[in-house]
């Protein structure tokens, strides 16, 4: 039975850790807000990115000189991981929904006995990932100091990515994220990227437009092709960032109640022990003057 | 007075401009282009430069874009920039610091069609440079 004095100090702690628990619980939702603005700032560019292309694509989808980045290499020995994670834990199962997603992939293509490589996007990943794929990780990129996510990080990760895939490094590209669903649903995704899919767009068949094309529609489609391998992985980014925070937030909330469950449980034993002990005092007192 | 059209003006952080307008300037990677409404339906690239919107109030107001493309129809007209400021609010320095990172970038850049982009990029920079500087 712990003494008075060590119930004390547990409660103490208990209390100094939810005191923490707390701010971080509001310091996440207080991101969580803003990392909902910029994903959803980010949103008609995609969609309009993804509309675009999506038409550019049927036009070109029969065409043999077809970009590389649109139809593929056509092979699908080689695969490429691309997995966005956060760069801190205490956020419950963010980290390891991804990581336990892209593991399951990668185990999956070797089995099939195809060569996977992986290109780990923040710290936890990495760390994870490092001890059981350590010679298929070919890449690491962290945005540790990065306070404010910009488009210019989404385009370092989608120019290291399109330079591996000119060099003939890989055939296929998926990217591991996690989709923001609701503060409290992140679902862990898996993205192919290269060769490009998009989403059904809806048929606007009713009034097929003719488009001029200044200059010529290859030329638009190769500079538009990699753009939108960066717009993708920025969105990816975003939609992680809004995820981590959510995941953050709830695990925080979580904690701060259990904390708060461990507070009552601990300030009943210790009033109990009290009690017991005032009696216990009391008794001695009583049979003390009883015996004279 | 013009018919109006909707404009749009998006970057992939934000969407800057959505409104009903008379007529647009945007700089076209052939030449400057004006889109008044039921412009023929168009896909054209642009490169850096100055995009000049006028509101069907008639109002004129300035934005910088550092390339990216324009999707052109008859009743609308969607310029999606790579990056774009008001132009109220672009210094020199922003536009220096571009040029300096794009010229670190053509050290680095290996393949010579990569290169040939970069310095064509380069080039436009520093005419906007010019053109801001002057004004």
């Amino acid at each position: 039975m712990p003494s008075l004095k060590d119930l004390k100090n547990r409660i103490a702690s208990v209390k100094a850790t939810q005191k923490i628990t707390k701010a971080m619980k509001m310091v996440a939702a207080a991101k969580l807000r803003r990392a909902q603005e910029a994903a959803e700032a980010a949103r008609p560019y995609a969609e309009r990115m993804n509309k675009v292309l999506a038409g550019l694509a049927a036009a070109n989808a029969g065409n043999a000189g077809a970009p590389l980045l649109l139809s593929g290499t056509g092979k699908d020995q080689v695969h490429l991981l691309i997995v966005a994670t956060g760069e801190r834990g205490l956020a419950g199962g963010f980290n390891s929904s991804i990581i336990r997603l892209a593991r399951d992939h990668a185990l999956k293509l070797i089995a099939q006995g195809k060569t996977v490589k992986i290109l780990t996007v923040g710290r936890k990943g990495n760390d994870v990932l490092r001890r059981s794929f350590k010679d298929n990780i070919v890449h690491y990129i962290t945005f540790r100091e990065v306070k404010q996510l910009g488009f210019v990080q989404a385009d370092e990760v989608a120019g290291k990515v399109l330079d591996m895939f000119n060099a003939g490094e890989f055939d296929v590209a998926t990217l591991f994220f996690a989709r923001f669903q609701s503060v409290i649903a992140q679902i862990a995704t898996a993205k192919q990227i290269i060769p490009a899919t998009f989403e059904a767009a809806a048929p606007d068949a009713a009034s097929p437009v003719f488009y001029e094309y200044e200059p010529s529609e290859e030329e638009i489609l190769d500079e538009l092709l990699p753009k939108n391998i960066a717009v993708q992985i920025f969105r990816a980014l975003l939609e992680n960032n809004a995820s981590f925070y959510g995941a953050q937030m709830s695990a925080m909330d979580n904690a701060t109640r259990n904390a708060g469950d461990m507070i009552n449980k601990l300030t009943l034993s210790y009033n109990r022990q009290r009690q017991a002990q005032i009696t216990k005092e009391l008794i001695e007192i009583i049979s003390g003057a009883e015996a004279l | 007075m013009a018919d109006a059209f909707n404009f749009e003006l998006v970057s992939p952080e934000r969407l800057l401009v959505s409104e009903k307008v008379s007529e647009v300037v945007i700089p076209a990677t052939l030449g400057e282009m004006t889109v008044l409404a039921q412009h023929a339906p168009t896909m054209t690239t642009i490169k850096p430069g100055i995009v000049s919107v006028k509101l069907a109030s008639g109002q004129v107001t300035k934005y910088v874009v550092f390339g990216g493309f324009a999707d052109i129809l008859p009743e609308s007209c969607t310029l999606l920039a790579d990056a774009a400021i008001p132009a109220a609010e672009l210094t020199v320095d922003t536009l220096q610091r571009r040029i300096e990172t794009t010229q670190a970038e053509i050290g680095k850049a290996t393949g010579d069609e990569h290169k040939t982009r970069l310095e064509q990029f380069l080039t436009d920079l520093t005419q906007l440079n010019g053109i801001v500087v002057a004004a």
